[in-house]
């Protein structure tokens, strides 16, 4: 339809400069630099390299959106920007431009949280996100379950991780075991041809009195590096293969455990996952046998699109503008630690649409 | 000819207009923590107050630094965007340079502003429109023999005096002296610089805690 919103998204909060321009649920461009190359060598993303490199890429890569959606940015209804969490310097440079663009070109400007737009950016792939729907997001920045009725202005943190991001934990495994970073993809292909049944690690958090819907990923970090050490320090052979399939079992096992279980207790028969760890295919797998065992439609977006991007903003960007929300303010400021519970940064002036019960409730679940 | 000139490389932020004859308005405000937040409504504010829409602007000059790297790249992406929406020409000039510009002493003097970590951004001038060395990044006491005895400007003259004991205003580049200077190599026919930043120090590697691999592969 040509009056759905036509929207651009800037994402940089963290080492992708990503700029993404859809039309209501329709996906018209998906342009990404990566940075990945640059911190490979680091075993991690340093943060000043991350943020230089979106300096350079940003002008190019919203050039190369622009022609792949066949757009004018004169047609464009709005733009949006990943306003946060993320790195704080990178976010900057995001928003820096996303402001710059907006007010150049008279377009109302949509600061959005990276969240929200993870679970978002599947309205992509598989039309109106069902409301509501439990969303499992899970990359080497976030780990965390949420529950959402309006994807614009009701998002509830059921769970997240306590220590580390599970993404965190494929890095940290995949450099033990001396296969490179990032750890995600290595990691699932090797497990393709180990037994996940091999050894037994643990299951963080999975206790009776255990936070039903946290997850730690600390101890079995430890856990499988202590065994590869044992391994090496008796002179035997690591099986890499058996290894990473029975570290990634254990790891999608809980992920996938804790999801069903939040959206039994919930009544919520939708589930979404999103984040980069989405991309595995075990974990995929999982989910759907698990998803089906409990009559819940599982939908997860093509990989592309779970890792960070700027179609995944432009998705949220143009929901906002379809229901109406509050445009961000000109001095709009990058935050690191933007609350999951804010869809968006409305300004000032404007009335925030703001649901109190859901306020209420949200308090409820930290005990 | 108007130019959008802007600043974000010294704690100050810091926006001017000017017509090619004179600075038609400017703002500057210092505040070296909220560069983001602060630079689009002092656009805004500027062109409000010589009542003008930013596209009747024909080209924008930035400060390339040498400037703390978060806030300076707040400007650079600023520049570069309105750049790209306006389709109009991006200069980037030198932030010392503007200091230097705007600094009110006869014959060679020295440019040093805040680098952090007990450093300066400096570079040494002949006169306000001379640059004679590159700009550099040193601790004050490494540069007391190149800087000694000449008057200085910037606020990394006045933070270590015992370096820069002729230490002078301006602390912080405005944006006026920026687009006058910038005006002035343009009217002159003069190629202005890119704009690139100007970070003079490798980015900080922090590695990320490793576990010890006992047997490497
Ligand atoms: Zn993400």
């Amino acid at each position: 339809m040509a009056d759905e919103p036509l929207v651009l998204g800037i994402e940089t909060s963290c080492d992708e400069t990503g700029v993404g321009i859809v039309r209501g649920h329709t996906l018209l461009a998906d342009a990404i630099a990566s940075s990945v190359d640059e911190h490979a060598r680091f075993g991690g993303v340093v943060p000043e390299v991350a943020s230089r490199a979106h300096l350079e890429a940003m002008v190019p890569t919203i050039e190369r959106a622009l022609k792949e959606a066949g757009v004018s940015a004169r047609d464009l209804d709005g733009i949006a920007v990943t306003a946060g969490p993320g790195l704080a310097g990178a976010l900057l440079v995001g928003v820096s431009a996303a402001k710059a663009y907006a007010y150049a070109l008279g377009k109302p400007l949509y600061g959005v949280n990276h969240l929200a737009s993870h679970i978002c950016v599947d309205q992509l792939e598989h039309g109106a996100l069902p409301e509501p729907t439990m969303a499992l997001l899970v990359s080497g920045g976030h780990s965390s379950l949420l529950l959402s009725t309006d994807i614009t202005s009701d998002v509830r943190p059921m769970g997240a991780t306590i220590d580390d991001a599970a993404g965190e934990a494929f890095d940290k495994i995949a450099r033990v075991l001396n296969l490179g970073f990032p750890g995600g993809p290595v990691i699932d292909r090797y497990a393709k041809e180990g037994d996940p049944n091999a050894i037994t690690f643990p299951r963080g958090l999975t206790g009776p009195r255990d936070p039903a819907y946290d997850f730690s990923f600390s101890g079995l970090k430890t856990a499988v590096a202590r065994w590869i050490e044992a391994r090496r320090a008796a002179g035997e052979e690591v099986p890499v293969r058996d290894v990473a399939a029975s570290f990634q079992e254990a790891v999608v096992d809980v992920l996938t455990r804790k999801a069903v279980r939040a959206c039994k207790d919930e009544g919520v028969d939708h589930l979404m996952i999103g984040g980069g760890v989405a991309a595995n295919s075990r974990l995929r797998v999982l989910a759907q046998e698990r998803c089906e065992a409990a009559g819940i439609r599982l939908r997860v977006p093509r990989p592309k699109l779970c890792t960070d991007n700027g179609a995944m903003v432009a998705a949220l960007g143009a929901e906002m503008v379809a229901r109406n929300r509050a445009a961000s303010d000109w001095d709009l400021s990058a935050d690191s630690s933007l609350p999951v519970t804010d869809p968006h940064v409305p300004g000032n002036g404007h009335a925030h649409t703001h649901d109190h019960v859901h306020e209420v409730a949200k308090e409820n679940l930290y005990p | 000819m108007l130019l959008l000139a802007l600043d974000t490389a010294t704690p100050a932020v810091t926006v001017a207009l000017h017509d090619g004859t004179s600075v038609i308005a400017s703002s500057s405000q210092v505040d070296a923590r909220r560069h983001g937040e602060l630079l689009l409504p002092a656009v805004h504010r500027v062109l409000a107050e010589a009542g003008l829409r930013l596209d009747a602007v024909t080209g924008i000059v930035v400060g390339v630094g040498p400037g703390p790297y978060t806030g300076l790249r707040v400007g650079l992406m600023t520049a570069d965007t309105f750049g790209l929406a306006l389709g109009v020409p991006v200069h980037g000039v030198c932030t010392l340079d503007g200091l230097a510009y705007a600094a009110d002493v006869e014959g060679p003097f020295v440019v040093a502003t805040d680098a952090r970590r007990k450093e300066v951004y400096w570079a040494r001038y002949a006169d306000r429109r001379t640059r004679l060395s590159e700009p550099a990044v040193d601790r004050p006491a490494e540069i007391d023999e190149a800087v000694a005895a000449l008057p200085a400007v910037g606020a990394g003259a006045l933070l270590y005096p015992d370096t820069f004991a002729d230490a002078r205003a301006p602390e912080n580049v405005s944006a006026a002296a920026l687009a006058s200077l910038a005006a002035e190599r343009l009217a002159a026919g003069e190629e202005l610089e890119p704009p690139r930043p100007l970070y003079l120090r490798r980015p900080d590697a922090q590695v990320p805690k490793n576990y010890k691999v006992v047997t490497p592969k």
